[in-house]
């Protein structure tokens, strides 16, 4: 607007953007000012409000001075570690497996069946599509009726293996599932930030074998993609209530759940907690990907 | 171990041989999905379709009756609520970001709601109760439990969502803002657009297919939610996730224990026509927006 208010030969030689700022004097600016400030200040009422009463909520009982009692009471509740470890060991597996199906895939397409991409964008995609509830409808449906039709095959004992209680392999299998979308989305922006056909040819031809070329060359360079992938997995394993819950195992979130009936200022403390790791995990990653883009 | 030697065995040097071999790297992942994913699904069709034994559509006329029907919109309107209201908030407080002069704050906000769109289900849910639950601390410091307030009914569900939806939303639309180039403006407002112009014309047009494709993914977040819900209110907002989670628990008739698969099949399908909507939008945006 601002530009466009006769001034003779000195309006072009401003820059448009300048002009519109600052210059443009009292009226507009001062008033998106205003309306940005009050943006931000209720958002951030909102946002930080429950956080601070949480935090709050846990470090004083009504009728007592502030202590951090809850906070050490988390330690030494009863199924704390196991269901921490539980958890963080499926996100492990987790991690593990989703990596070792997808980035072959995904390198072998980019490489050489391009035809194959939008398949396996598509089934990566569709886990978005269906709510973990009713995917562990189907799940449980599967473990009820499966032992009956698999009554007579091997299988039928890997059923039940897959649902022990200290390390129950069917969440790992599900997790991966709900970690497709993510993971693949991911790596599909690492892998299109670097060119992968003439890595691959460049290091073959100095004679680098397939391992050495996967380890030394690809992932190195999709270090930051990966490490996204990774802790995003990480995230939802560790947050993942619905399936776990349904299926009766104590994952970390279950044991919040259970515990709170009896300990309200714990499970609170351990949602703060946990909120914090959180954050903690995704400065880390954020400020490694900075670190990476400004070096390369 | 699997890795390497799957790929060596996909993309090895010679022309003719890699196109033959290199699918055996994708067996794996597409054998899992099927396996894992497929069978479920299958099964959820195949069982909502047999009662007692036999071939039946009983499952999915019960499903969308009576309670399970109330539950049904129940959580559609939750959903279209949070997704709509969440979509304009997180819009504008994207908007009120990126057109910020401090660096720092958009460096926070950006990292903030990264973090706080992925802080869902149970701590979500308890931190909540801790601050407006009838015992929580502002429920206390205000008076709100004489002046009859409640978390735990609807609305108190839509404002908990929203916690995790702006964030998400803020996510999705900040690349979309930062593709609105400032050239566009400048153009614009050479031509004698003023500001509503602009973006009537301009930014709003460009920016439809993100706030669309962020709607679509505020609306699948909340209609998945569960875990958030089952702490909060358990089962006094008619909800379809509790509803499953309550038929696959044995809350039913005997012999009707499929309607659970019946309600999951119903859900699949409203995402899934939801979802349908977002992937051609995001490719259009996605030409606009480099």
């Amino acid at each position: 607007m601002a530009a466009l208010t006769p001034e003779g030969p000195v309006a072009p030689l401003t820059p448009p953007a300048v002009a519109s700022g600052p210059v443009g004097g009292a009226g507009r600016p001062r008033r998106i000012r205003v309306w940005r400030g009050a943006i931000l200040a209720i958002a951030a009422i909102y946002f930080l409000v429950p956080l601070i009463a949480s935090f709050t909520f846990t470090v004083k009982a009504p009728e007592q001075d502030f202590s951090l009692d809850a906070y050490g009471q988390i330690f030494s509740a009863e199924g704390f570690g196991r269901s921490l470890l539980l958890s963080v060991g499926l996100g492990v597996a987790t991690i593990a497996v989703v990596l070792l199906l997808t980035l072959p895939a995904m390198l072998a397409v980019r490489l050489s069946i391009p035809k194959l991409k939008p398949v396996l964008e598509i089934l990566c995609t569709l886990p978005l599509v269906v709510p973990p509830i009713t995917f562990v409808a189907g799940i449980t449906t599967v473990l009820r009726l499966g032992p009956d039709y698999l009554a007579s095959t091997p299988f039928y004992q890997t059923i039940f293996a897959i649902q022990d209680e200290n390390f129950p392999i069917v969440l790992v299998l599900a997790y991966v599932i709900l970690a497709l979308p993510f993971v693949y989305r991911s790596l599909d922006a690492g892998l299109g930030a670097i060119d992968v056909r003439t890595l691959v040819e460049a290091a073959r031809n100095l004679g680098a074998s397939w391992p050495h070329l996967i380890f030394r060359v690809i992932v190195p360079n999709l270090r930051s993609s990966l490490a996204s992938a990774s802790f995003l997995t990480l995230a939802l394993v560790l947050g993942e209530f619905t399936i776990a819950s349904l299926l009766n195992f104590q994952t970390f979130p279950v044991w919040i759940y259970t515990i709170s009936g009896s300990q309200a200022q714990v499970s609170v403390a351990v949602s703060v907690f946990s909120l914090l790791i959180t954050w903690l995990l995704l400065l880390v990653l954020s400020s490694a990907g900075a670190r990476q883009r400004s070096g390369s | 171990m699997t890795a390497p030697s799957a790929v060596r065995t996909a993309s090895a040097s010679g022309g003719g041989r890699t196109k033959s071999k290199s699918w055996l790297a994708t067996v794996p992942l597409l054998a899992f999905v099927i396996l894992i994913f497929g069978v479920p699904l299958v099964i959820i069709l195949g069982g909502t379709f047999k009662r007692e034994g036999a071939f039946s559509a009983a499952n999915i006329t019960e499903s969308l009756q009576g309670a399970y029907l109330t539950a049904l919109l129940g959580s559609v309107k939750l959903s279209a609520l949070v997704a709509v209201v969440g979509a304009l908030l997180g819009t504008f407080l994207a908007q009120a970001v990126v057109t910020s002069r401090f660096r720092l704050l958009r460096e926070a906000v950006l990292t903030a709601s990264g973090v706080l769109s992925n802080f869902g289900g149970i701590p979500l849910a308890f931190a909540w109760i801790a601050t407006l639950g009838n015992s929580g601390v502002i429920t206390k410091a205000l008076g709100l439990d004489s002046a009859g307030w409640s978390l735990y009914n609807f609305w108190g569900l839509a404002l908990v969502y929203l916690y995790f939806s702006i964030p998400l939303m803020v996510v999705v639309v900040v690349p979309a803002l930062d593709g609105l180039r400032p050239q566009w403006r400048e153009a614009a407002q050479n031509n004698g657009a003023n500001t509503w112009q602009f973006w009537r014309h301009v930014g709003i047009p460009v920016l439809t297919p993100t706030l669309l494709g962020g709607v679509v993914l505020l609306f699948g977040g909340a209609f998945a939610a569960y875990a958030t819900a089952a702490a909060m209110v358990g089962g006094t907002v008619p909800l379809v996730t509790l509803q499953i989670a309550n038929a696959l628990s044995g809350n039913v008739l005997i012999g009707h224990e499929n309607v659970a698969l019946a309600l999951s099949l119903d859900m699949i399908i409203i995402a899934g026509l939801v979802m349908a909507v977002y992937l051609p939008l995001q490719r259009r945006s996605a030409r606009w927006l480099r």
